[in-house]
Parts: structure tokens; C-alpha cells; sequence
């Protein structure tokens, strides 16, 4: 090769690089390494990390331990589909075009919106893309933000709001439920959107449609992020008016990954389609007149329409939205349904055995919960948790720092992997754990709410 | 139907007599060829779909207590219909997804020559890596002590990215290219906001990647464009021009977008940082000087890398991606938080970091994709890294040569980098745009070229090679080339009707756009999603 250019040095062709630019030879890099060295490396690494098949997991807090089937990466693993490129040549994508078309079908089947975008980077940045759309659509730059919304989802928001022409107002939550009469009384003709979590942060059921009155009333968009593995006993929040439903995609079939990869999801109404940031994948025909797929309404995209973007996404997580695409296929109606109800059942049950521990109670016993919900310690959560990995559980998120008012909560995911006999597990652990911590005998023992007790604001 | 368009011909084999075999051989190992157009397309998998059947299980729920769901939950809350969620058994839908792989090209399959995107072979040690439990299945809430193996991962990934950048320090946490120039622009934000210097406009060259321009936007600033020089650099001139107090940044690839590195890259950092202004390194063409020249030393202040690019992650289909942002020392306090540091023997999570522009992902980003990329940096090691990026010019260059005496070159200069710019301007003046050359490629078995990018190059094909690519292929792709060049002078006619051997045909773009349909309905149900006609793309847009 070097021949046919006439060269007989490979480092002749790097000559527009001035001599003084050239890298030092001596950086502080590995040496090469063999591929079974790799994988011993790369094992012995892995192997410094407790993972969910040894720890039996209570921890959610917005990426859960469902279950994944093994036929998901068995086919979102093929070649075919991981090692392609963004089908722009769509005559030779029709696979990765399809399995999208089927995804943005199947999401929207679950946000009860029309139009899904074919995947966002995660369910925090696509709730950042979902204000963007409701400040250009309504021309307005107040968000009203509820507290019950994770609060690694709210810092994500401020620190996109930096460029962004976007106000953003807290809503307080009372009884650990977005307090709507704040909404209420904030909701003015300056607000953009209203921002909500449903199921919240603290894991408890939000009034959608009260919610989408309140905005609606002052012409402004309801934005929820959808925990979508509970559209199963939940009504999707666009049939109960939510105008853009956003999302984390994580447990529709794909692993936990330390947080990534998954995927967000975001749909929408049709009247906001033009807004829709990412990419959409539309059906057509070929020149033979046969059903085909392509990439469509490009003109909202970066590669078009440069600085008069809808947003800058370009590269996405594809390949996780194919996964969900085949999770959700294998799960079926029936499964949806099934994922739902034994979340349901798991978690009330995990209520009631923890908080029949002495100390141990409900944080907010009277709202309805589906997967997830908080209880209060009478000791120090974070050691608690800590000393709860000895019994070989993870037990939740300790909420010290995170939620004002809620110091001493700890925040419990049961999924449909967590049995009869896991959470027994979990709540003799924590009996024991308190008891030698000499906390179960603390005041406030059962149920302690007290009323109107306003939290995390 | 299939036959009026077999009829036409396409592949032009005969019709120049110049190695058309070989494309063709290649094709053939595209496994779409045995079903050819013939082949039945695929129904959606709602269509498959039969009432009752279903491919999931889950154990019996009798030994928890048994939960009143009307007691649980007020009815408003409550699902009212089932979710229309397609019923299929295990088989159909494992069928049904296979037949989709089968309609879909891949690097797996062959030469993916897209330039500006790295399409490189992704080695299957990071496949299994990355799936190990110890990395798949760990909780990003887990604390510190229970993932002591990923934060030495990350900490000595951004080691590597250091020392191939010269940079002092990165954050992990964009999940694209796109992402990570966000992020890099907010902390140029931040930078010049605490100096108390807030500034407005960000300055890049017409050559640009689309993103940028849209992320400038994203970050509250204004877009400055300068245009290239006529050797296709930027112009010194304009951009003194440009540069005032008011700019924040000047965001560049370098090699830039016609695989040219820009040989005055530390006069232009010298003006920039003249006016107090940040210089930008947009990472998507890191491949060509991985180890053999460094941003920070040709004064870069933050440079976002393509790990999917550069360090050979899987695409997959169009992400996950991730675009580490690595800034030099003054930038380091504003990277996003939290981010890991040294603990004593072990590592931890820094979260008190007060100059911090926050988070821009819900978690440490992607992960997965990383530990690929780490197995690739201990696979190459320093010196194959070298290796990595004079492979890639190498290649680039060679079949430049072997491609120059058919194509334009969009600018005349040489040697180029990883990548090169021909013109089908020619091809064009003979009834064949650079769209039916891309489309001639399909019918010979590669995956085109990017094609209408960069805008400066009429009829723009980009071509990147990538290293992983051997002589044989890279020659095999020559002959396709030139074949469609003298299709092109011979009779332009087939090509415009190409690809005939694909599993579809030419798509009727304007009719997705024109009336959208964005999801399937059951037949009972009409389609709802409108759409207007002014909203087609234009006609020459860059497909990279």
C-alpha cells in the first residue's frame, strides 16, 4: 500500500502535523494486551464489584431490578442490529427501521400518546427535551416543577436551563404528593409546563388528570415522567391528559449497567410532532409500491436544520429501544398486566411486614403506591442500608440529603424478581439490624403519620 | 413489479468490463441476496399477533397475600383498557426479530466507509466484558465500596483519555458526542461567568458537524460561521475577523470535516485565546491522530471523544454512544458532578464540587459502553493505539489513490488524514448525483459512503475507511467505485434506479413526511397523526 502512494514510511503521510505538535512518545498508557489477558483484566475488575445476583435488590429509585428475558439480547445482541450504523441508507436498515417503528408503536401504546420518538439518551435529559418543547410550543419560560420529581431528574433540569431560556419553579409536595393547590395558585399565563413524576419519586401514585386540568386551565403543557413498567395497572398519564409523557426505559428489558446504557422515551401529541426532538421513524413506500420505513421529518434535526434545531440529539441509545421492543413483545398484554399486579402485590406486602417492625413506619400510609414506596427509621438509613449488605440485601435508597423532612426515610422498589420469601428476608434483616443498633425500641412506633406533615419541599 | 426494475439492469456488471465481478462477489455474502427483492417483506409484529399467545412467564404469586386492587388504588388512577401490546409465542417472536437482523447491513457484514462516523470493526472480548454481572448488573445507587471494580474502570479510563488528550481531567457522563459538546459549552458558560465576562456569540467553521451549531444553541450562545480557505482550512483571516471579546468559544474538528488537519491549528489557538475566548475540540475525528498528536498541546482548552468512534463501541443502529468531555486544568472544577476521585487505596464519588455545572445525565452515563471501550485501550495498548490512527490514514489514503482518477477530490489538498471528501460533480453533469452513487454501492454489496456532508462540497461523498479494514476490501471498494464511474459516463440510467437488490427500493421520502405515520393502528382504526407538506427535508441532505 505504502508503494502505490510512493511513501516508504507510514509516518510521511502525517506530515501536516507540525513537528512540534507531535504527541511525546513516552505517555502513560497500557501496554498491548493479549485478548485472554483482556478478559482476566476486565473480569478481575468485575469481580470488585457486588452485583444484583448476590445482593438481593430493594434498590430502585428510578432503575429497577426487573426481570430480562433471555430472548431480548439474544436478538438485540445481533450483530446485525449492534454493529450498524443510524440507518440513513434506509433501503439496507429496514431491520433497525422496523424494530423502531414497532417501538414508537409500543410506546405509544403505553403513554397513551400518539407519537413516540425513536429513543432519547435517558429518562432525565428526555424530561430536559420535553421542557424545551413545552417553552417553544406555548412560547413561555416558567416550569413548574413538582418536588416529588427525583431529585437527580430536577438538577439535571437546572443545569440545562443554563442555556436555556427556562424558569424554574418548585411545587412542594404534602403527604408525599405533589401539593396541585400550589399548582394552583403558581399556574399563571407565564407557565410553559407543569412538570410531574408518576409514579413520584417517593414512589406514590400522582393525580394526573387533576394535574392536566390545572395546566390545561391556564394553557399550559403537563409533562410526566412514566415509570412504563407500571402500565399495567396504571392509566397511561395521556389518557388522563398529560401533552408529553417522558420516561426512563431502563427495566423494559434492559440491565441496570451502573445507569447506562438505557434509554428515555418521549411522546407526545400530534399537534407537537414538529417539535419532537430526535429522530422519528415514519412509514412510506418503495418504488414498487411495498411498505417501507425511513427516517422522517428530518427537517426538525440537527443535520438539516443546524443552530434552528429542535434539539442537538443525534447519536441515541437505539439499540436499548430495540431491546424494549422486544421485551415488550415477549411481555404481551397479559404479561404487562401480570409485571404490574405482582409488583403491586410484592410492595404492599413488603409495607406491611416492615412496618410491623417496632420504630419502623409508613412515611405516608394513606397514598396509593404500586412498586415503590418510603418507610421511616429509627436510625440512621445510610448505616442501616450499610448494614444490611451483610445480610446480603440492598435495601433501598437512604433519603438523607435528598428529600427535606424525609432524613430518616429509606425508599423500597419490590419488582416482580423479589419473592414471598425475599422480602421476609428483608424485613427480619431489618429487625435484626435495628435491634443491634438498639433503635427498635425508638418513639413513634407503627403508624406515626402525622397529619399534613409536609415533606420534601 | 420487482421485474420492470430487475429489468433496468442496476449493477451494470456488464457494462464496463472493470472488475464488476468483485462487488458483486462481495455482495453475495450479504445475506439479504438469497431472498433478494423476491423475499418477502417482514409484517410488523403486530400483525403477527394472535389473542392468547404470549412468550412470557412469571412464578405463581399465591404465596403473597392477595392485594383488593379497588381498595389499593381509587379507580381514577387505575388502567381502564389493556395495552395493545402484540401476543406472540417465544418462536414468532424470535423468528420475527432474526428476519429483521436479516434486512439490515452491518459492519459484521461488511465495509461501512461513512465518514466522520468511524465505522470500525467492534471487537466481541468488549461484547462479552461488558456483559459480565459484575458490570451488567450493578445498581448505580450502590455506594462506593460495593463497586470499587467500576470506579477503577472509570479512573483509569480517564487516565488513558488524559494522557491521549493532554487534558487534566474528564467526566463520563454524556451519553453521545452530541451530549458531551453540551456539556463542554456549559462549562465554557460557566467558565467565563464566574470571570465575570459572560459572552455571547460561539464561533465555527462552515465545515461543521450539524450538532454543533444545534448544541451552541442548546447552551444559550449565538453561531458565528466563518468560511473555509480555498485549500479547505480555516481561513485566518475570517477568522480574525470573527473574534472578538464577545465570543466564548471557537468549537472545531481537527482533521476537520475533509479529513484535513489544520496545520495552523497553534496560530488559531493563539487568536482565540487572544481575545480570552475557550478553543473547542470536537472529537469526532480523534481516530486520525490517536497517539500521534494531542489536543491540549495544540492548545485545546475541552475536547468531547467519541468513544463509539474512536475506541470501536459497538453503533448500534445509532447509539448507545458515549462522549466523555476531558477539559484542562482551569475547566476542571465545572466539570459535572459528582465525579471520581482517589480515596486512599480505593475510589470514591466526589459530590462536593460547588462550581459544578450539575448533572447532564441520571446517572454516570453509559456505562456499558465504557468498559468497552476500556477492554479496546488494554487490548491496543499505547502503542497499538498509534497503530490505530496511521493504519486509518494509510488506508484513507491508498484508496484516495485508487479512487482519484474517477472522482474530484471536494479540495485539492494532500495527503489527507482518516478521511477524504470526493466530489460526484462530474458524475453528476452524466445523470448521476452522488445519491444514485451511494445507491449503486448497496446493489454492490458496501454500505455507501456519507453523502451530502460537508455542505461546502457539491455533491459531497465522504469517505472513511477506518483501520480495521484490509487491502482486500479496501481494493474490492475501489472496483465497485470505478465501475459506477463508468456506469455513470456509460449510461447513468440504472444507477438512478439503484438499489435493485436490496430488500426495498428507493423510498418515497417526501410521502413519510407528508403524511406521517409514526405508528402502526389496527385496521379498524384510521391513522391520526397529521402532517403538512412544507415539512419535507430538502432534497440534498447530508446523510452521514
Amino acid at each position: 500500500m505504502l508503494a502505490t502512494l510512493g511513501l516508504d514510511d507510514v509516518d510521511q503521510l502525517f506530515k501536516p502535523i507540525p513537528s512540534d505538535l507531535r504527541a511525546p512518545a513516552d505517555l502513560d498508557l497500557p501496554r498491548p494486551h493479549a485478548e485472554q489477558e483482556v478478559a482476566a483484566e476486565l473480569g478481575r475488575l468485575a469481580a470488585r464489584n457486588r452485583h444484583l445476583d448476590e445482593l438481593t435488590c430493594f434498590l430502585g429509585a428510578g432503575v429497577y431490578d426487573h426481570y430480562v428475558p433471555a430472548a431480548v439480547w439474544y436478538l438485540a445482541g445481533r450483530g446485525e442490529f449492534a454493529t450498524s450504523y443510524t440507518p440513513y441508507q434506509p433501503e439496507m436498515s429496514q431491520g433497525v427501521l422496523q424494530a423502531l417503528f414497532e417501538y414508537q408503536t409500543l410506546i405509544s401504546e403505553l403513554t397513551g400518546l400518539e407519537v413516540s420518538n425513536a429513543s432519547l439518551y435517558d429518562g432525565a435529559s428526555a424530561v430536559a427535551e420535553a421542557a424545551t418543547m413545552a417553552v417553544a410550543a406555548t412560547r413561555r419560560s416558567e416550569l413548574l416543577v413538582s418536588a416529588a420529581v427525583a431529585p437527580r431528574v430536577r438538577e439535571l433540569l437546572e443545569t440545562y436551563s443554563r442555556g436555556l431560556d427556562i424558569k424554574l419553579v418548585e411545587i412542594g409536595a404534602l403527604d408525599g404528593q405533589t401539593d396541585l393547590e400550589e399548582v394552583r395558585g403558581k399556574a399563571s399565563d407565564q407557565t410553559a409546563a407543569v412538570l410531574l413524576a408518576q409514579p413520584n419519586f417517593f414512589g406514590v401514585v400522582e393525580d394526573v388528570a387533576a394535574a392536566a386540568e390545572l395546566s390545561n386551565g391556564v394553557g399550559a403543557r403537563l409533562l410526566v415522567s412514566f415509570d412504563p413498567l407500571t402500565a399495567g395497572v396504571l392509566e397511561p398519564p395521556g389518557r388522563l391528559g398529560a401533552d408529553i409523557v417522558v420516561g426512563e426505559g431502563q427495566g423494559l428489558g434492559n440491565h441496570p449497567n451502573f445507569g447506562g446504557p438505557a434509554f428515555g422515551f418521549l411522546a407526545c401529541r400530534p399537534e407537537d410532532v414538529r417539535r419532537l426532538p430526535g429522530r422519528l421513524v415514519g412509514e412510506t413506500l418503495d418504488t414498487a409500491g411495498r411498505r417501507a420505513f425511513v427516517l422522517t421529518l428530518q427537517a426538525r434535526e440537527q443535520h438539516i436544520r443546524r443552530e434552528k434545531a429542535t434539539s442537538n440529539n443525534c447519536t441515541n441509545q437505539t439499540l436499548n429501544a430495540i431491546a424494549a421492543a422486544v421485551y415488550l413483545s415477549w411481555l404481551g398484554p397479559q404479561g404487562l398486566e401480570e409485571v404490574g399486579q405482582l409488583c403491586l402485590r410484592a410492595a404492599r406486602y413488603a409495607a406491611d411486614r416492615l412496618a410491623r417492625i417496632p420504630g419502623v413506619r409508613l412515611a405516608f400510609p394513606e397514598q396509593p403506591f404500586v412498586k415503590e414506596f418510603v418507610v421511616r427509621l429509627p436510625a440512621d438509613p445510610a448505616e442501616v442500608s450499610r448494614r444490611m449488605v451483610d445480610h446480603g440485601l440492598l435495601a433501598g435508597l437512604p433519603l438523607t440529603g435528598l428529600a427535606p423532612g424525609l432524613e430518616d426515610g429509606l425508599l423500597v422498589a419490590v419488582t416482580e424478581r423479589r419473592t414471598k420469601a425475599d422480602v421476609d428476608r428483608l424485613a427480619d434483616a431489618l429487625a435484626a439490624v435495628l435491634a443491634d443498633l438498639g433503635a427498635d425500641r425508638a418513639e413513634g412506633a407503627g403508624d406515626g403519620r402525622r397529619k399534613g406533615e409536609e415533606v420534601a419541599r | 413489479m420487482t421485474g420492470a426494475i430487475n429489468d433496468s439492469g442496476g449493477t451494470g456488471t456488464g457494462a464496463t468490463g472493470n472488475g464488476g465481478g468483485i462487488g458483486r462477489a462481495a455482495f453475495e455474502a450479504v445475506p439479504w441476496a438469497a431472498g433478494g427483492r423476491e423475499g418477502q417483506p417482514e409484517r410488523l409484529v403486530f400483525e403477527r399477533s394472535s389473542p392468547g399467545r404470549r412468550a412470557s412467564s412469571f412464578p405463581d404469586a399465591g404465596a403473597l397475600p392477595p392485594v383488593d386492587l379497588d381498595r389499593v388504588l381509587p379507580a381514577g388512577f387505575r388502567r381502564t383498557e389493556p395495552v395493545r401490546l402484540p401476543e406472540v409465542s417465544e418462536r414468532d417472536l424470535v423468528r420475527h426479530y432474526t428476519r429483521l437482523a436479516h434486512r439490515n447491513y452491518a459492519v459484521d457484514l461488511g465495509f461501512y466507509p461513512l465518514g466522520s462516523c468511524t465505522m470500525k470493526y467492534n471487537p466481541k472480548v468488549a461484547e462479552a466484558a461488558a456483559a459480565l454481572p459484575g458490570f451488567a448488573r450493578l445498581h448505580p445507587a450502590q455506594p462506593a465500596e460495593q463497586v470499587q471494580g467500576a470506579l477503577e474502570l472509570l479512573a483509569r479510563l480517564e487516565h488513558a483519555l488524559c494522557e491521549l488528550t493532554g487534558l487534566a481531567a474528564a467526566t463520563f457522563q454524556p451519553a453521545a458526542g452530541a451530549h458531551g459538546e453540551l456539556t463542554g459549552l456549559l462549562i465554557i458558560r460557566a467558565h467565563h461567568e464566574a470571570r465575570n465576562d459572560p459572552r455571547r456569540r460561539v464561533v465555527i467553521p462552515d465545515a461543521a458537524h450539524g450538532t454543533n451549531p444545534a448544541s451552541v444553541r442548546l447552551a444559550g450562545f449565538e453561531v458565528t460561521t466563518v468560511a473555509s480557505s480555498p485549500e479547505g482550512l480555516i481561513d485566518l483571516d475570517a477568522l480574525e475577523q470573527a473574534l472578538d471579546t464577545d465570543v466564548a468559544a471557537f468549537m472545531i474538528t481537527n482533521p476537520n470535516t475533509l479529513g484535513l488537519f489544520e496545520r495552523n491549528i497553534a496560530q488559531v489557538a493563539k487568536l482565540v485565546h487572544r481575545v480570552g475566548g475557550q478553543l473547542y475540540y470536537d472529537g469526532a475525528n480523534f481516530n486520525a491522530i490517536l497517539g500521534k498528536a494531542r489536543p491540549g498541546d495544540m492548545g485545546f482548552d475541552v475536547v468531547h471523544l467519541n468513544l463509539h468512534k474512536t475506541f470501536a463501541t459497538p453503533h448500534g443502529g445509532g447509539g448507545p454512544g458515549a462522549g466523555p468531555l476531558v477539559v484542562a486544568e482551569h475547566l476542571v472544577d465545572f466539570l459535572p458532578a459528582p465525579v471520581v476521585v482517589r480515596d486512599g487505596d480505593g475510589y470514591r464519588w466526589d459530590t462536593d464540587r460547588p462550581r459544578s455545572i450539575g448533572r447532564v445525565h441520571g446517572w454516570n452515563g453509559n456505562f456499558g459502553i465504557l468498559v468497552r471501550a476500556f477492554a479496546y485501550l488494554l487490548a491496543n495498548g499505547g502503542d497499538g493505539l498509534r497503530g490505530v490512527a496511521e493504519r486509518a490514514v494509510l488506508n484513507a489514503n491508498y484508496l484516495l489513490e485508487r479512487l482519484s482518477s474517477a472522482y474530484q477530490l471536494g479540495y485539492p489538498s494532500r495527503p489527507v488524514m482518516h478521511e477524504f471528501v470526493l466530489s460526484a460533480r462530474k458524475q453528476k453533469g452524466q445523470g448521476a448525483r452522488a445519491l444514485d452513487v451511494a445507491k449503486g454501492l448497496i446493489d454492490r454489496g458496501f454500505h455507501p459512503p456519507t453523502v451530502y456532508f460537508p455542505l461546502i462540497v457539491e455533491e459531497a461523498l465522504m469517505v472513511e475507511p477506518t483501520e480495521t479494514e484490509s487491502v482486500e476490501t479496501l481494493d474490492s471498494f475501489a472496483e465497485a467505485m470505478l465501475e459506477i464511474a463508468a456506469q455513470a459516463q456509460a449510461d447513468a440510467g440504472p444507477l438512478r434506479q439503484a438499489p435493485v437488490t436490496a430488500p426495498v427500493g428507493r423510498l418515497d421520502e417526501a410521502r413519510a413526511a407528508r403524511t406521517l405515520v409514526a405508528r402502526w393502528h389496527p385496521p379498524s382504526e384510521p391513522d391520526r397523526a397529521g402532517s403538512d407538506p412544507a415539512d419535507e427535508g430538502p432534497p440534498d441532505k447530508p446523510t452521514s
